[in-house]
């Protein structure tokens, strides 16, 4: 449903500049939206980005290529091993180094298990976005057993560093196996929950049915990716597209919906968590035996002159990584493509003659993670 | 003459009591209620179950500074937090507990509730006024907005009840409904809308008290805290007790109304605890519901009303007066 400006742009008059965040409960994070109002229609957003800039591109220019790992994590601290995996796989592609079947799988399964904790992070914000405070809490007890499963392999819950140049740091034990296969038990049981409790409540649906649309055209014009742009129709997911670690080897499906609403938005990410439990199941029961490490992983690193770049598709969408080398242990430039960042870059355009919670559930299905967009 | 001052000051302290001590516990009930619904146990630390929470937490209110911010309206800011509370603790006067626990049997105590209950809103469009804040404005003009399309709903509904109980003494309606089959919820004899009735009550006072799923003016994923974002210590403390006054009254109202208020259901044992345990049942609904849904969103809270709520509530008036002139 889009919303006609009730009162003539002209003479602005009546408008006033309400600021959203850098704190505000909807945003999330340090998120500044300057709206100009009009009444509770909004005539014009803009997102004002860097309240929390860490400098971390330049970070990468001015330390060696493994000590640049840990900031990997720091970044999306939601889905932080897609951000391991995009680093380890672009340093492993300019240098060359082959990894280790079993540590490809590992990597799988826990970049798997860690979209699926941040879907449900989302899940639950996003509730409360629109007021639901309970399912958070439900929400925040499945992550529970998976933050539980990764820590007992990574040694962090949330800021993972776990992936190396050439593999893994650490092996996976029988209990973590057990302890997935049991959570993707329950996982399934609570699915249908979700969908009972959440998704057919008929206040969430007329909250989220036709609202907040983005078409097509709007998601070519500003690269959104991900969730967002399955959403609107556009199959693209980097798994698939641009083949990358062993994925090609999984039978599991992309999510797609035509509907472009925020509904569509928030379909895709439910029926991602059922797929990632797909892609974790098959790399179970098919995990070879052999070392997570490569053998010959020079201790200094400097990867041969040129330009490299990898993509990975992160919780969020597409997330590029991209760096230039010189030769030296230094990366010379070092480029993130975020996905978040394109994904809030059509706010201001969407968002455009909508009233204020409609606006509110938009960002929300957007599942903005601040300290990816402003690195 | 000296007894009648006596029972004046003695319901005046009952009342007030009364109405603080709920609003106190029904924080309580709500943070524990919303956390077995959330798989938690909710306060646990102060006194046994955190039954001491409520207190604890009155005592750091009131200790708190009044921050009272540079440019508000200083008479209308402060004046506004005692507006939401002295009408709500007023309503209690006429409301009957049982047969003889009652501050002021008077005959238009129906009238005089909504009387006093229609304050509320001008509280909260003062204290969002005088705030001199963005948000605060937004949600007042909400809350009026809101409560001017739920009043219209509820009161075509009290008129309902009141054509049919021919009294606006809410002591006399109660004593119309001595049995379960007679409460007016199920006296289909006068209408076969009553439930029907009774849902559009319960729904507009939802809607009245500002209780979620149409707790839109504080809505904190918007608005922060709504008009009462600039508000600290009691000022904030009021707003609460007065929100919390208002659900109790409502629910009062709804069970007088609808569900016999101290009458029990058999016919047996008449009393004040009939009353109560009808009316924290329908509390407990309320925070049910509460923790439950979502929030709606503006134009299908006034679609809700305008096209719904106010029709059916039209067509059961009409209803009705078919069915007292035939019958």
């Amino acid at each position: 449903m889009s919303h006609p400006l009730p009162l003539n742009n002209q003479d602005n008059q009546e408008s006033f500049v309400l600021n959203l965040g850098p704190q505000h409960p909807a945003t999330h994070g340090v998120l500044r939206v300057k709206l100009t109002m009009d009444g509770e229609y909004i005539m014009h957003a803009e997102p004002v980005l860097g309240y929390i800039h860490r400098m971390h591109e330049k970070m990468g220019e001015n330390r060696t290529w493994a000590q640049f790992m840990p900031n990997t994590g720091r970044m999306d601290y939601l889905s932080a091993l897609s951000f391991n995996h995009g680093y380890a796989a672009l340093v492993e592609r300019a240098m060359g180094i082959e990894v280790p079947e079993r540590a490809e799988y590992l990597r799988v399964i826990t970049v798997e298990l860690n979209r699926i904790s941040s879907h449900l992070v989302w899940f639950g914000a996003f509730i409360l976005d629109l007021g639901g405070f309970s399912p958070l809490l439900y929400a925040f007890d499945d992550r529970e057993h998976i933050l539980d499963l990764l820590e007992s392999v990574t040694g962090s819950r949330l800021t993972y560093c776990y992936f190396r140049f050439g593999g893994l740091y650490n092996d996976i034990d029988e209990n973590f196996v057990d302890g997935t296969r049991e959570f993707i038990k329950t996982m399934r049981e609570r699915l249908p929950m979700y969908h009972n409790l959440v998704t057919k409540n008929i206040i969430l649906i007329k909250r989220l049915k036709d609202i907040g649309p983005i078409p097509k055209e709007t998601i070519r014009k500003y690269g959104a990716t991900g969730p967002v742009a399955r959403g609107s129709g556009v199959d693209y997911d980097i798994r698939r597209n641009e083949p990358y670690s062993i994925y090609p080897e999984f039978d599991f499906d992309i999510p797609v919906y035509t509907e472009c609403d925020s509904m569509a938005r928030y379909m895709v990410r439910m029926d991602e968590i059922e797929q990632s439990m797909r892609i974790i199941e098959q790399a179970l029961d098919k995990l070879p035996e052999g070392p997570v490490m490569a053998p010959k992983v020079p201790k200094i690193l400097k990867p041969p002159k040129g330009d490299y770049y990898q993509a990975v598709e992160s919780a969020r969408g597409s997330l590029g990584m991209r760096a230039v080398s010189d030769g030296t242990n230094k990366a010379y430039r070092l480029k993130l493509r975020s996905p978040t960042f394109s994904n809030l870059s059509l706010f201001s355009e969407v968002s455009e003659g909508m009233l204020l919670p409609d606006a509110l559930a938009l960002m929300g299905s957007l599942d903005l993670v601040i300290p990816e967009i402003d690195r | 003459m000296n007894s009648e001052i006596i029972r004046v000051l003695a319901f005046l302290v009952g009342v007030i009591a009364f109405a603080a001590l709920n609003a106190a516990y029904l924080v309580w009930l709500e943070r524990k209620e919303a956390g077995h619904i959330q798989r938690r146990i909710g306060p646990k630390e102060v006194g046994p179950f955190g039954l001491l929470q409520p207190m604890v937490d009155g005592i750091k209110l009131m200790t708190k500074q009044i921050l009272i911010p540079d440019g508000v309206d200083p008479i209308l800011f402060r004046l506004a937090p005692i507006l939401a509370m002295i009408p709500a603790i007023m309503c209690f006067v006429t409301i009957p507990f049982s047969q003889e626990l009652v501050a002021r049997n008077i005959n238009l105590g129906l009238l005089m509730i909504f009387a006093f209950a229609s304050i509320n809103v001008l509280a909260l469009l003062l204290g969002g006024w005088a705030s001199a804040n963005k948000y605060a404005v937004i949600s007042a003009a909400r809350a009026v907005a809101q409560n001017v399309a739920y009043e219209i709903p509820m009161l075509v509904t009290v008129i309902t009840m009141v054509m049919i109980t021919g009294t606006l003494n809410l002591n006399d309606i109660v004593a119309q409904q001595p049995n379960i089959s007679q409460w007016y919820i199920f006296r289909f004899s006068a209408s076969p809308l009553m439930p029907v009735a009774f849902l559009i009550f319960f729904i507009c006072s939802l809607a009245e008290t500002n209780r979620a799923p149409f707790d839109l003016n504080e809505a904190e994923s918007e608005l922060v805290a709504g008009f009462h974002t600039e508000y600290s210590s009691m000022g904030f403390g009021l707003f609460f007790m007065g929100e919390y006054a208002n659900i109790v009254i409502g629910s009062s109202l709804a069970v007088i109304l609808f569900l016999g208020g101290w009458q029990d259901p058999f016919g047996l044992f008449p009393g004040v605890w009939w009353f109560l345990i009808k009316l924290y049942c329908l509390i407990f609904t309320v925070i049910w519901i509460r923790w439950t849904y979502p929030r709606t969103q503006f134009y299908g809270l006034l679609n809700l009303s305008w096209k719904i709520l106010i029709p059916i509530s039209l067509f059961n008036l009409l209803l009705t007066a078919g069915f007292l002139k035939v019958f």
